[in-house]
């Protein structure tokens, strides 16, 4: 189907359902990156992603059930650095404060290798215009009015995503 | 030897240590400095960059004039549309 204003930018529609530090990632990433190419974007957060509007972002990361995780350390000589970690689940779910020290390592060990944060990739969006969209009905389910979110955020429902997603030349639920 | 067509760059962006999407997201703000014609040479370390800055200038419409490697660098000059 052709879009509605053919001469208009390429334009990227996502949503953004997850808000733990390893599923912030892929949204900001692929927002900024279109944002750089020209493309109008626009980010939809709903269910746990509107956790990333908050002005302070708390994202964390578990490796609880989530056994693909590879854990490494952020320190020592390289060869080290690239173990893959594995932890039982079992060791995980009973050790406290772990999901603290898992967050803590990924932060470390992302920054070590040169990759920006959230919260830097978050602002790289607003100065390109990507337009962040909180999920007003996920919004009332938990708690969360227009004031717990950065001033830049606006509102809506999935009539306001469907609508900029209809002539979206990709779309992508994360 | 033949002596190559020489690029004279406008300005430099100096994008080593950075990783996916800072480069073209750097490349994008220091090209939004330039007048049409003039030309960036961005150097990155991020080896996801080559195809990267392709299609950024695919993307963007400019010309992506010369990709090539100083040392374990990747060097792009790029003439903005």
């Amino acid at each position: 189907m052709s879009k509605s204003n053919p001469s208009a930018p390429k334009r990227l529609a996502l949503i953004s359902s997850k808000g733990t530090l390893d599923w912030a990632y892929p949204p900001f990433i692929l927002a900024s990156a279109a944002g750089a190419m020209g493309w109008e974007v626009g980010v939809f957060f709903t269910f746990y992603g509107l956790t990333l509007l908050k002005p302070e972002l708390t994202a964390a990361v578990s490796p609880l059930g989530n056994p693909a995780m590879p854990m490494k350390m952020p320190f020592g000589p390289e060869a080290f650095q690239n173990i893959n970690w594995s932890m039982p689940n079992l060791l995980m779910a009973n050790v406290p404060g772990f999901e603290g020290v898992a967050t803590s390592l990924m932060k470390q060990t992302f920054k070590n290798k040169g990759v920006a944060t959230i919260e830097e990739l978050r602002d790289v969006c607003l100065d390109l215009d990507v337009r962040l969209i909180g999920c007003q009905m996920t919004m009332d389910v938990f708690g969360f009015s227009k004031e717990d979110f950065i001033p830049q955020a606006e509102i809506g429902g999935a009539a306001t995503f469907l609508e900029f997603a209809a002539d979206a030349d990709v779309q992508l639920f994360i | 030897m033949e002596t190559l067509e020489v690029i004279k760059e406008d300005r430099v962006l100096d994008c080593s240590g950075m990783l996916c999407p800072m480069p073209i997201v750097n490349t994008t703000k220091a090209m939004k400095e330039l007048q049409p014609g003039q030309i960036l040479k961005m150097v990155s370390t991020d080896a996801g960059s080559p195809p990267d800055i392709e299609a950024w200038s695919r993307q963007t419409g400019n010309e992506l004039l010369l990709s090539t490697t100083e040392g374990n660098a990747f060097v792009f000059f790029l003439k903005k549309s």
